[in-house]
């Protein structure tokens, strides 16, 4: 059991409000990962749910229960923190006992359960050394450890993979969902790279300054973006956005004129639109192709990046980036002409929100 | 060590810089080491010896030899005369004369004239000036007296003024700062003028003439939970926090995280509290007024008497005073760099 339910959950510093108003429900055994730039207040909420911080107004719950004033110790929740805040006098063994010591667990049993997770995650040999004796990645699973050990009902993450290695953190991904397919317990992980977040994540939560800008699962969020920001947000390298007037409304589809690169249809309903309104199209670099008859887009090559099994071209003045097969002829300077797919493109009106698209009910 | 001691400035020969140096560390070995050393060596005299003009560096003593029938007498060395290059034994002296027998053969009386005789003498170390510390005086009290004392008020300071530094440093409550700066505030007061208040205080909660009147003024050190608190704001909180989350009461994040990851500057505190509390002598000369009460510095105190002082006792036992604290010293001493060091790195 482990789901978790936050109803317009605000915090402020002073007066400083840091949370709007969030609310969003996690179910029981899934994988919740919260993604946003630095400073969006992702950090601060997580230490909300597990109660480190207070909350300013508005409810948690978790199973149902109201928990906003109960201890942190009390909320049945484990965090593995970033730093793994390991306690660096103890060794392996006793940093991840000393949480059942604290219940009055018996000796047998903190034995049997710490034996357990040190063998699920590979620990067994490190078992009798301190902390500053083990690698980045051991601290790391050490710090799992403990958090498994107590049993909880919802583990929380906080961007527990920021402080090793690219390589590593690959490994450790995989091992962190790997670990959440056998225990089956809720878990929400907080990091500021949207590529954990996709490969992790059942749902995404996108944050910005402290409000959330979409929740869903990641490639609902890749095909259909609420809005401008998680548009921007998700998907790498990130989706061209190309400000434009609305051209014309048509049942098939909304064209839009973009300033110096001439029409482009796409299929966006016309509902709520009108022609002359400041709109933004946005289309992935992935989805845009070389060859077409129509929405062609053509500019000068400012940069080529070929990394052999795909390559990327950046046009002058548009500022789009495209994503192309396998490797490319076309050098600097060289003029190429790019297609926009109809049904690629995601429209945005001018308060930034995606405009819904013909025969798809998002 | 050896290649330590010679180190030079790193041109491979002793540069005038090395001289200077060195000279200056002997000097500074000379006045930091000679006068223990003195004082070891003179503890060692017994009583006529230390009074010897010109003074001699070692425990020199006058030789006696036992003469049958007329007991143990002082060895002489005769200079000059039908004797010379005898040693003679001492049996009386009267007035410019000296009447001295030979050890071999006591009958006969020799008289010489006393500038004709230089005493005999060999280095002997007088350890019962030591010895004479348990026999003649109360000295194990006073041992025990400042033991207790040190020990108790050492053990107390460092466990409230870590308590203090506890909060200080990792809670935040309205009046943490201004809290803070009045304590350290008090460390501009100087404790002579405190002591007259202090001792009515003491006084009225009936703690003169006993080790509490001495241990309780002293546990609540500024110094100490400034230290403390300093070192306890390196901590990082995320240590805390997973502790809470862990379940653990505050007392046990306290008693199991925050005190042992502090221990070196609990070290620190330590020898500090030692020292102070082994040669604190105003303030328990102002409480203790019993002599069965005196710590050790009250003691020797009371050693130099109006119109006589037993130097050689004096002596010894200020040797023994000193012995503790160096040993302490020596023990915790790896804590003290350890904890500078630690608190430079992170």
């Amino acid at each position: 059991m482990g789901s978790l339910s936050l109803r317009d959950v605000a915090k402020s510093f002073g007066d400083v409000k840091i949370i709007h108003e969030v609310s969003f429900d996690i179910p029981d055994g899934g994988f919740t990962v919260f993604v946003g730039p630095s400073g969006c207040g992702k950090s601060t909420l997580l230490r909300m749910i597990c109660g480190l911080e207070t909350v300013s107004g508005g409810v948690i719950e978790i199973d149902g229960t109201r928990v906003n004033d109960v201890p942190a110790a009390r909320r049945g929740l484990a965090m593995v923190f970033q730093s793994y805040a390991l306690y660096p006098h103890m060794t392996v063994f006793e940093n991840m006992a000393f949480g059942l010591e604290n219940i009055a667990t018996p000796a047998d049993e903190i034995a049997r359960r710490v034996g357990e997770a040190a063998r699920m995650l590979k620990l067994e040999p490190y078992l009798q050394r301190k902390p500053t004796a083990l690698s980045g990645g051991q601290r790391q699973r050490v710090a799992i450890g403990r958090a498994i050990v107590r049993e909880p009902r919802i583990f929380l993450f906080d961007e527990p993979l920021s402080n090793l290695d690219a390589e590593l953190r690959v490994g450790m991904r995989a091992e962190l969902i790997d670990l959440h397919r056998r225990l089956r317990t809720t878990m929400i992980y907080v990091t500021h790279d949207q590529v954990e977040a996709m490969t992790m994540a059942d749902t995404i939560v996108v944050l910005r300054a402290g409000r959330v800008e979409q929740v869903g699962a990641p490639l609902d969020l890749y095909n259909h973006p609420a809005n401008v920001f998680v548009a921007g947000f998700i998907g790498s390298p990130r989706m061209n956005l190309l400000s434009g007037k609305v051209h014309r409304l048509d049942d098939a589809g909304v064209s839009v004129e973009l300033p110096g690169h001439g029409v482009f249809t796409t299929t966006a309903r016309r509902t709520r639109l009108q022609v002359g309104e400041p709109v933004t199209l946005g289309v992935r670099p992935e989805h845009i192709r070389l060859d077409g008859d129509h929405n062609m887009l053509a500019g000068g090559v400012a940069g080529v990046e070929q990394l052999g099994g795909l390559s990327y071209i950046r046009l002058a003045e548009s500022e789009v980036t495209v994503q192309l097969p396998g490797q490319t002829k076309l050098g600097f300077a060289d003029t190429a002409r790019v297609h926009l797919p109809a049904d690629m493109i995601h429209l945005f009106d001018a308060d930034g929100l995606a405009v819904p698209r013909v025969g798809v009910t998002a | 060590m050896g290649r330590f001691l010679a180190a030079t400035r790193g041109f491979g020969r002793w540069d005038w810089t090395d001289w200077a140096a060195h000279a200056y560390l002997v000097l500074g070995v000379l006045v930091m080491l000679g006068p223990v050393l003195w004082l070891g060596l003179s503890s060692l005299k017994s009583e006529s010896g230390l009074l010897v003009f010109p003074p001699t560096l070692l425990p020199y003593e006058q030789a006696s030899v036992a003469v049958e029938g007329r007991g143990n007498l002082k060895l002489f060395h005769v200079t000059a005369g039908e004797y010379a290059g005898h040693d003679l034994a001492e049996v009386r002296r009267l007035g410019l004369q000296s009447q001295l027998v030979d050890p071999a053969a006591p009958a006969t009386l020799i008289r010489l004239p006393l500038d004709s005789r230089v005493p005999v003498t060999r280095l002997r170390a007088a350890w019962e000036n030591y010895s004479g510390l348990f026999e003649q005086f109360d000295f194990l009290r006073y041992l025990w007296n400042s033991v207790f004392i040190t020990a108790v008020a050492t053990i107390l300071t460092l466990l409230l003024n870590s308590m203090a530094a506890f909060a200080l440093s990792k809670y935040r409550f309205a009046g943490r700062e201004p809290v803070f700066l009045l304590m350290l505030a008090t460390l501009m007061i100087p404790p002579t003028i405190v002591l007259v208040p202090n001792y009515l205080i003491a006084a009225t909660l009936g703690l003169t003439n006993s080790p509490w009147g001495v241990i309780w003024p002293a546990v609540a050190t500024p110094t100490g939970v400034f230290l403390l608190r300093q070192y306890m704001l390196t901590l990082p909180d995320e240590l805390i926090e997973a502790a809470r989350m862990d379940n653990a009461s505050e007392w046990r994040i306290y008693w199991r995280i925050v005190l042992p990851l502090s221990a070196p500057a609990l070290a620190v505190l330590a020898i500090f509290s030692v020292m102070w509390r082994w040669n604190e002598f105003l303030w328990p000369m102002v409480v203790l007024s019993r002599s069965e009460s005196f710590t050790l510095p009250l003691a020797l105190n009371a050693f130099q008497g109006e119109l006589t002082t037993q130097w050689n006792f004096l002596l010894a036992m200020t040797m023994v005073t000193l012995i503790p604290v160096t040993v302490i010293f020596l023990a915790l001493q790896r804590h003290i760099t350890q904890g500078i060091a630690s608190a430079g790195v992170k």
